[in-house]
């Protein structure tokens, strides 16, 4: 690798235990939940008791922890032949159910029926954009406040964007917050407010051509779930606050996740810029599946060369297909490398580790295994 | 394997599909190129607000607008354009309410973020109205502006929601524009005018989400067209090694043999290197057959699309563009 960087060094940090949450980000597609389950693995088996809190794991990642239905609760893994120094407890996040169970603590019991079955209610906790964002950071609250368990690894939600995770919890509240939805509700209080004069005939011509569009059911669902709600927003608040505030303490770690793609990497660079101005503890950032030469020696030029030879003496076609898949490995290293040396150069200070691409699927813990030793370097 | 079909070739919308992460946005470029070769006019279009294009084409986010991307081969050009749900709500305001001028205020107020995430379905009748507008488009000879239109969508586990206009419509609007509108929708993607191409890696799981998604279309009488397998890996080894190989079973002394033979003397280490690449190439090759065998159950037109080890700038998109031209896309 060209350039200076800091290894991101695995166990130190999965051994210390003021290390108590590590929070899995990156965008989609690259291999987080596996980091995060590999690393909960992994810090089980150093002696520590742990749960990993997945969001949307392949069915044979699930399946390796023992994990069969989403149930919303932790459940110990326990998987024959597993023997840990420590403990490891998994789980899938149900965001629907996570919801429920705010709204069932928070408000009272006639008027948390209310709200479940308003259809308005129905539409934000299930396809919001930011609910399963909301809900992840909502259950690891949970999980904090029950302090049963010293680690707890997070893996964050598949969305296309790493900032999400940050941002979206913010935006359900600015919806459900926002000074359109509080008019639809009150329109006389907003009217008293001069919120009207300010908009104009904008605003009636506007719900009317809403309602025209979206029905005006919705409207009126919209007006009495906030109006339900009400009594809740500020303990809703709070919560979210809180739990960002635990995102920014010292106990806290995040994780960045990438694949050695432009794509992933510029989402990685957002994110790592995004978490120093919000003053939030990164770990380093972890580019998974990479492809090192593991025949270093011999440049692609020669073996290539060598290939052509080969080739045309008719000889020996194993010898040749080896140095041409060689010198096809190597070109993909090397672009590798310059990906990520050129994300060191933007983000000096962040420290990193490569972890080699596993040649088929994870389907078990040794599989997990395998990629927990390959994060710490082994 | 077979290629482009003669129904394919007549389709106006191509619509591309694909799991995450499958490279999606590429393939559609590239399909958009491809089209374009030989003189033709093509839209490409983009609906979930992620200026994929204009990174691909390594340029600045494309405006609300149609604008000229890139020239494709034989003088046919490929147009650009972003759709955007806000910018498409104000726009159908203002067109049937003539609301325009109150549109930046409302979307100060959170009135138009409101409207387009939670109104189930409004968002996605918006984008996909739009793109009917554009497919339907026609220029002062009375011809259609655009000979295609390709559509970036949404990935296979949102796609037949988003191009399911039908029910959205059920849910939503009973009367008014909106209405006639969606109608008009649900006529272009339920034609022969239009196909949902679907991106595959030749891996298990997104192999099977493609054969999901063949069955959700299916069932939504959308019509699935081509399957497009990109980041295919060369096969290197002699077939019947492959096996062998997988199993870690690679005759090393052969190899030095051969390798000595092309007057190469490597040290233990590198040849231990070189057959343990061997071998990782192997698993990787008999799992991209085994994706393969896999996807034959959809029956459906397969376009292999190689990697591209260099990554993907401008000139692989031509690169990828070509391979399609190849394998018969016009």
């Amino acid at each position: 690798m060209t350039g200076a960087f800091s290894r991101l060094e695995f166990d130190p940090l999965l051994d210390d235990p003021d290390t108590r949450v590590l929070v899995c980000c990156g965008s989609g597609g690259v291999g987080k939940t596996t980091t995060a389950a590999a690393l909960a693995l992994r810090a089980a088996e150093r002696g520590r008791r742990v749960v990993v809190l997945t969001i949307d794991p392949a069915r044979r990642l699930a399946q390796s922890l023992g994990l069969r239905e989403l149930d919303n609760h932790p459940r110990e893994v326990v998987v024959e032949g597993f023997e840990p120094k420590g403990e490891l407890f998994a789980m899938m996040l149900d965001m629907r159910r996570t919801f429920d169970d705010m709204v069932l603590t928070h408000a009272g019991r006639d008027r948390a029926d209310q709200i479940l079955s308003n259809p308005f209610y129905q539409t934000i906790s299930s396809s919001f954009s930011g609910t399963q964002e909301y809900m992840a950071m909502e259950k690891l609250g949970q999980l904090v406040a029950q302090d049963e368990w010293d680690l707890i690894v997070v893996d964050t939600p598949p969305s296309r964007s790493a900032l999400d995770f940050l941002d979206a919890p913010q935006r359900l509240s600015t919806v459900l917050d926002g000074k359109f939805i509080r008019m639809l509700s009150a329109p006389a209080r907003a009217s008293g407010r001069g919120l009207m004069k300010i908009v104009g005939t904008g605003f009636s011509l506007f719900t009317r051509a809403v309602s025209t569009i979206v029905g005006g059911q919705l409207l009126q669902d919209a007006s009495t779930f906030v109006q339900a709600f009400d009594s809740m927003f500020g303990g809703f608040r709070e919560r979210a606050q809180r739990t960002y505030e635990l995102l920014r303490s010292p106990g806290t770690g995040f994780v960045v996740v990438a694949a050695a793609e432009p794509d992933a990497l510029r989402e990685a660079s957002y994110f790592v810029e995004r978490l120093s101005a919000e003053g939030m503890p990164l770990c380093g950032l972890v580019a998974n599946r990479t492809h090192p030469v593991l025949a270093g020696d011999l440049p692609a030029a020669k073996a290539l060369a060598a290939a052509d030879d080969l080739d045309r003496s008719g000889e020996a076609p194993l010898a040749a297909a080896v140095l041409r898949l060689h010198a096809d490995r190597v070109a993909v290293a090397d672009r590798e490398k310059r990906l990520l040396a050129r994300f060191t150069r933007a983000h000096p200070g962040v420290p990193l580790v490569g972890v080699p691409a596993l040649p088929a699927d994870v389907h078990d813990l040794d599989g997990l295994r395998e990629i927990g030793r390959r994060l710490a370097g082994e | 394997m077979t290629s482009w079909t003669e129904e394919l070739t007549r389709a106006r919308l191509h619509v591309v599909s694909g799991k995450g992460g499958t490279g999606k946005t590429t393939v559609a470029a590239a399909l958009a190129l491809a089209l374009a070769t030989g003189g033709r006019r093509v839209l490409l279009v983009e609906v979930e607000g992620r200026q994929g294009i204009a990174q691909l084409f390594d340029r600045p986010p494309l405006p609300y607008s149609e604008e000229r991307i890139a020239a494709a081969p034989g003088g046919g050009e490929v147009h650009a354009l972003a759709v955007d749900a806000e910018a498409a709500l104000l726009e159908y305001l203002a067109m049937f309410y003539n609301l325009g001028f109150a549109g930046r205020t409302l979307r100060k107020m959170g009135a138009i973020e409101f409207a387009t995430t939670l109104a189930p379905g409004l968002r996605d009748v918006l984008l996909t109205g739009k793109v009917k507008e554009c497919v339907n488009r026609t220029g002062p000879d009375g011809r259609h502006l655009y000979d295609a239109v390709v559509l970036d969508a949404p990935p296979t586990g949102r796609v037949v929601k988003f191009l399911d206009v039908t029910k959205a419509m059920a849910d939503l609007a009973k009367v008014g524009p909106i209405k006639g509108q969606s109608e008009g929708v649900v006529r272009l993607l339920h034609s022969g005018d239009t196909a949902v191409h679907l991106v595959a890696l030749l891996e298990e799981m997104p192999v099977r989400e493609t054969l999901d998604a063949v069955a959700e279309l299916d069932a939504a009488d959308l019509r699935p067209g081509a399957v497009l397998v990109n980041r295919v890996q060369p096969e290197r080894l002699p077939a019947r090694s492959i096996p062998v190989a997988a199993e870690g079973r690679v005759d090393g002394s052969r190899v030095r043999d051969g390798l000595a033979s092309a007057g190469l003397d490597l040290d233990e280490f590198t040849l231990e290197g070189l057959v343990d690449e061997t071998v990782e190439h192997a698993i990787r090759v008999r799992s991209q057959q085994e994706a393969m065998e896999l996807l034959r159950e959809s029956d459906l037109p397969t376009i292999d699309l190689p990697e591209l080890t260099d990554g993907v700038d401008v000139a692989a998109l031509y690169e990828l563009a070509e391979v399609l031209v190849a394998a018969g896309v016009r």
